[in-house]
């Protein structure tokens, strides 16, 4: 077990620092006639105060492209490491760490909310679905995984703007309630974004659970357990369900990527002012250092989240302890 | 003895495949037919389309669907009808070429780093966890912004980014597959690494090869419909399905709903259809679905149903009791 944790451990430095590289590279690869497109933006849309004409090699002195490519990572890497300073918007000199500040929570709060909707979906379903295996309702349930899989979440949203504003002329809160505000207007604010992600991320989630509780029901013990003569609802809550639950717990942590890409979308759609709208908006103005910011801080956050999947998933399953 | 001959001759195997997806899968079948329909469609497109996607006319603007205009207009008079046909083109090319690019990206590094093992094996895996890491949509979003927007570019950043991803399929596999004493044989009586993987490893692995390949097209095609949605996929005025719903298509959604409705609802349709084939393609070539019901079809099936009888009199039993 301990041998197991500091080996998991290690592994995350080569991980992280490859993501730093591909990050960098990435933000490095801006082409060259970027920078002068984004010089005479910066003029035309008067971003700079007083009309000042934009050096193209002060902006590359900004972007700190001026200097070979070994020096820019290092001063890159040392700024974020003894300061936490991931750079600043191009465009209104905010530093990203303030403005990430600002942005999380609505992420943070969409994800949860629809990764819990999510799991009340799709893993009733799921298990469901598995003890009645082919039969109607096992259909039902699969159709519904792959309807899910299927309908893009952006088109969902948009159809449910559109068709109660055009029968009841009711429309959605556009403007961002904050928690602390309004905590009810809030709630309903989210409710229905992280239905739509919650819905659709249920899909995968739910065919996840359905297969591993056929894995599952195909063990011996569960012979055992009918044979003892238990219930169904003993030998599928406790026998089946509780040896799916673990690697089901490991599995939500890998599709956090995935749901927080489904923010993206909602958060566009449904005016929150998050960290996937920060990221569009970034791109929108090529604002670099805030993509490659931005870019870098989910990954080291999905990073840290599999990795207390993984562990616990190796203090709860009594089998790795001897391991 | 001729006729003997001939009748005990194999089938090609493609042949007996579709002849199981025949039987045992009806509503893989069905996903076949819609796929079909829409590749047909991408194909056709200059013959179906009954105006050019890009084929203006100020006098028709946000026209409701009619008779001449099927389903509707657009806010430049553009032929709603014309668009979605010439959209299925889009989405066609990318399922099909970004999964292939996914395909063919993940047997390189499953390969390498499966067959191989050792140090080639651990370093190739830190780059493939550095990658994996990234929520996708953030991560192709970065990308596309610096290869700018464009059909090829979305097939190689999608192909390339989700192949990493598929790779860890395949490299279990290539392990799994090493393991036999036959590719000792074959390393024994003196056949290079190459052949080795080619002759041996590769007819072993196809199945995963096949199911990444079908499940993978599904998601490519949402996936090119939400870059472009946020507008970095394929630039107007090319009519992508996921393009078409975002910029104009919002504006006006509220007047001329159609412009949202259409291209999602045959986005979603043939995503639906691919995903069923996909689903069906897996099911049956998946060997830890084998053995178990899902895999087996009509026989999985009686299979379940005896199982489940013998359950339920065991359950009346106990009730006896």
């Amino acid at each position: 077990m301990k041998g197991y944790l500091i080996r998991r451990l290690l592994l995350i430095i080569p991980t992280i620092f490859i993501s730093t590289l591909i990050v960098f590279i990435i933000a490095r690869s801006i082409p060259g006639s970027a920078v002068e497109l984004m010089a005479t933006e910066m003029e035309t849309e008067g971003m700079i105060s007083g009309g000042v004409s934009v050096d193209v090699d002060y902006l590359r002195a900004k972007l700190g492209l001026d200097v070979p490519m070994h020096i820019q990572y290092f001063r890159w890497i040392s700024a974020i490491v003894t300061r936490g300073d991931f750079g600043a918007s191009l465009w209104t000199g905010i530093p990203l760490s303030e403005e990430f500040g600002l942005r999380y929570p609505v992420t943070f709060e969409l994800s949860l909310m629809s990764m819990i909707i999510s799991i009340l979906v799709a893993v009733p379903i799921g298990v469901y679905s598995a003890i009645r295996q082919d039969t109607a309702s096992d259909y039902l349930g699969r159709t519904f995984a792959i309807v899910g899989l299927s309908i893009p979440n952006f088109w969902v949203a948009t159809m449910i703007v559109i068709f109660p504003a055009i029968w009841w002329g009711w429309a959605p809160p556009i403007e961002y309630i904050p928690i602390t505000k309004n905590f009810f207007g809030n709630i309903g604010q989210f409710l229905i974004p992280a239905t739509i992600m919650g819905i659709s991320a249920s899909a995968g989630l739910m065919r996840m659970t359905r297969t591993l509780m056929l894995e599952v029901l195909r063990n011996d013990y569960i012979r055992t357990a009918w044979s003892k003569g238990l219930t169904e609802k003993t030998v599928v809550l406790r026998h089946a369900f509780r040896n799916v639950s673990l690697p089901l717990i490991t599995m939500l942590g890998a599709r956090i990527p995935g749901l927080l890409g489904g923010a993206v979308i909602m958060e566009q759609i449904f005016g929150l002012p998050g960290i996937g709208r920060l990221m569009v908006e970034a791109i929108n103005d090529r604002d670099y250092p805030i993509i490659s910011g931005v870019n870098l801080i989910m990954a080291a956050f999905t990073l840290v989240v599999i990795l207390i999947t993984d562990i616990s998933y190796a203090y709860l399953d009594p089998r790795m302890k001897y391991k | 003895m001729q006729n003997q001959i001939k009748k005990n001759k194999r089938q090609p195997r493609f042949v007996g495949f579709f002849k199981r997806l025949f039987r045992e899968k009806p509503m893989g079948l069905a996903g076949g037919i819609i796929l079909l329909l829409a590749l047909l469609v991408a194909i056709f497109a200059d013959f179906l389309a009954p105006y050019g996607f890009n084929e203006v006319n100020m006098a028709q603007v946000l026209k409701p669907p009619s008779f001449t205009y099927l389903l509707g207009t657009d806010n430049l008079g553009r032929d709603m009808l014309s668009r979605i046909i010439y959209g299925a083109r889009i989405s066609i090319i990318v399922g099909i070429c970004a999964s292939a690019m996914d395909v063919i990206v993940a047997v390189f590094i499953g390969f390498v780093s499966g067959y191989f093992g050792g140090k080639v094996d651990l370093i190739m895996q830190r780059f493939v966890d550095a990658i994996i890491i990234f929520p996708n949509l953030f991560l192709y979003l970065a990308v596309m912004s610096v290869t700018g927007p464009g059909l090829t570019q979305v097939i190689f950043v999608l192909g390339i980014l989700s192949g990493v991803g598929s790779s860890r399929i395949i490299r279990s596999a290539v392990m799994q597959t090493k393991l036999n004493t036959y590719i000792d044989a074959s390393r024994a009586i003196g056949s290079p690494h190459f052949l080795v993987l080619i002759r041996h490893i590769l007819p072993n692995v196809m199945a995963p090869i096949i199911i990444i390949f079908s499940i993978a097209m599904g998601g490519m095609i949402i996936s090119e419909a939400s870059l472009s949605f946020l507008g970095l996929g394929v630039p107007p005025p090319a009519p992508s399905w996921g393009g078409m719903l975002s910029g104009s298509g919002r504006r006006y959604m509220l007047t001329a709903p159609w412009m949202a409705i259409w291209p999602g609802l045959f986005l979603s349709i043939v995503v639906y259809g691919v995903n069923m084939l996909g689903d069906a393609v897996r099911d049956l070539l998946d060997p830890r679905l084998r053995g178990g019901v899902g895999g087996l079809g009509e026989y999985g099936v009686k299979k379940a149903k005896k199982a489940l009888e013998k359950k339920q009199n065991m359950a009346s039993l106990n009730k006896d009791k």
